[in-house]
């Protein structure tokens, strides 16, 4: 459904001699798969949405290519706009029109006829969880409404692959996770392929099949979420211990079958390959050995364990220290 | 075409539909040329008696192009907003033409004029200015024109700065030479010759005159060839000059 190869973007900031090129892209390879949902993950200026704005035919790559539904991004560009939806994440409705209005308008500029851009508009409305707003402005709507509302302008038409540029920043957590069904229903009731960028990390392991890291421009990797958690070193097992004459105990007893184990006053931590299968053994021979556990916990890697691993910074870190391209030319 | 005509047509009736919910606007829309001469109007004519010539002929000319010019340069205002919240990069993202979607906002700001130069030529007829059908429908024709440049730049410029505290100086930066050397207000040939000859660049002075000069039935090849040929030159740039923003991919 997507194939990008080689697609760099690069734009210009200052003026005159300040004038400097900053690769916001650096030639990225992607495939995505019809059916697939893909979640584009990586720290706010990273590239996630210059790339979906060169997928989406809104910015010209400066060098590679891309074909999106078949279609190539820089010569079939409106070929490329048939096929898709695209959710923005500023929105896409004036505040000050009825909701109804602007799906039908919208779906008409993709060459339906009113009648059609109605019934298909309305019908989404009651997918959507929107009924009864066909006649309210998006401003008398809230952050979670107008989200669905963009959703619902973004698949008017129909469209067989669907771009969602961070859907759901600025929601609260009932919206957020409203709106992640609704994401997860684009596939299941309509066959649609999915491509949502975010920074949010449950968002990306909830929703996705397949995850493609960016940072700085590169992909950092691309594979489900289980299997990039298994290229972290395992799950972490953290023991809380009754007495200080047991921390070293614990640690011998842990060091065993952990790789690299940490002792920071009774709590001894470290990783294990498969905790499920460990910890129980591991439980005996603590108990064997006479070490009573005040605590025992087991975390799961998290996506942002994965993006230490592979870049050396955690996502909050990375958010802290990008340049920005706000404000620069192409 | 027939696609170009459907998709501006649709974004046409958009921006009607959010104009008549405001209607504060439509209203003041309609009432600034009434107001202008039957409030500003009076004011000329001592001047205008030196001239010779009815009053309202010499004044409607000028208010026409005035209100063109002047009422079509806020038109990126709107655009702003509606690219602040996103309309804009919607619409680029659909398979419409760009050409359509600065269309479809011309036609809108095209239509309020021509209301307004209805307004404002019926206003003048009941007043006493002289009726020269042709020459009307000719200047009228020329305003809309020079109207729908001024939107269109107004739109692309807009688009490029995407800023209300940048276009509002500008707008006022452009606007005070034009009022001043333009003879909207009096014809500048009414002035020493030094500020007649400087505002013979100015490419509005030709317009008026060429509209002044139709309303009274006077169609000097010269002068309705000017204004034509500068009206024309304008409105064909700063159409190029709006599509050319609405295609250019950080819009």
């Amino acid at each position: 459904m997507i194939t990008a190869r080689g697609l760099v973007q690069t734009f210009h900031t200052g003026q005159g001699r300040k004038k400097t090129a900053v690769q916001a892209v650096n030639g990225i390879d992607l495939d995505v798969a019809e059916g697939e949902v893909v979640g584009f993950l990586g720290p706010n200026g990273a590239g996630k949405t210059t790339t979906l704005r060169m997928l989406t035919t809104l910015l010209k790559p400066t060098a590679g290519t891309a074909t999106v539904a078949g279609y190539d991004v820089a010569t079939q560009a409106v070929d490329v706009r048939r096929s898709i939806g695209y959710c923005s994440q500023v929105g896409s409705t004036f505040s000050g029109a009825y909701a109804g209005d602007e799906v039908v308008d919208h779906g008409m500029l993709y060459g339906m006829s009113r009648k059609d851009a109605v019934a298909q508009g309305q019908a989404l409305f009651e997918r959507l969880q929107l009924d009864g707003l066909w006649r309210r402005m998006p401003k008398n709507m809230s952050g979670g409404q107008k989200r669905r509302l963009d959703i619902a302008m973004g698949l008017i038409h129909s469209p067989s692959l669907v771009f969602l540029d961070e859907p759901t920043t600025g929601l609260d957590p009932q919206a957020r996770a409203n709106l992640w069904e609704h994401i997860a229903d684009l596939r299941t009731s309509q066959g649609a392929t999915v491509f949502l960028t975010t920074h949010y990390l449950d968002e990306a392991d909830a929703l996705a099949d397949r995850i493609v890291i960016i940072d700085r421009g590169d992909i950092v990797a691309s594979d489900t979420a289980d299997n990039l958690k298994a290229q972290v070193a395992g799950d972490l097992v953290a023991l809380e211990v009754g007495s200080d004459e047991q921390v070293p105990v614990a640690r011998d007893r842990l060091s065993a079958v952990a790789e690299t184990v940490e002792v920071e006053g009774r709590q001894v931590r470290g990783r294990v390959s498969r905790a499920g299968k460990v910890v129980p053994g591991l439980l005996r021979d603590l108990e064997a050995a006479g070490v009573s556990l005040e605590s025992i916990e087991i975390a799961r890697p998290t996506l942002d364990d994965v993006f230490l691993t592979l870049t050396g910074r955690t996502l909050r870190d990375a958010e802290a220290d990008v340049p920005t391209t706000e404000g620069a030319e192409l | 075409m027939t696609t170009f005509l459907r998709d501006s047509g649709i974004v046409f009736r958009r921006q009607i539909r959010m104009n008549l919910r405001n209607p504060a606007w439509v209203i003041i829309g309609m009432l600034q040329p009434v107001l202008y001469l039957l409030l500003f109007g009076p004011l000329l004519e001592p001047v205008i008696s030196q001239l010779g010539g009815n009053k309202y002929t010499w004044f409607v000319p000028g208010m026409l192009v005035q209100l063109g010019i002047f009422g079509a340069f806020f038109a990126g205002f709107s655009l702003i907003g509606e690219w602040r919240e996103g309309v804009i990069e919607a619409e680029r993202v659909t398979p419409a033409s760009r050409a359509a979607l600065l269309f479809g906002r011309l036609y809108r700001d095209l239509l309020q004029l021509f209301v307004q130069a209805v307004i404002l030529v019926g206003l003048g007829l009941a007043l006493g200015m002289d009726f020269n059908a042709a020459g009307i429908v000719l200047g009228v024709v020329l305003t809309i024109l020079l109207g729908g440049a001024c939107a269109a730049a107004s739109n692309a410029f807009a688009l490029t700065v995407k800023s209300e505290d940048v276009m509002a100086p500008v707008i006022n930066l452009v606007m005070m030479p034009v009022l001043l050397l333009s003879g909207i207000l009096l014809p500048m040939s009414f002035g020493a010759a030094w500020l007649d000859n400087l505002a013979n660049f100015m490419p509005i002075r030709h317009v008026v005159d060429a509209v002044r000069g139709a309303f009274f039935g006077d169609y000097d090849l010269g002068t309705i060839g000017w204004g034509v040929g500068w009206t024309v030159a304008l409105f064909g740039l700063a159409v190029w000059w709006g599509v050319s923003v609405f295609r250019k991919e950080n819009a």
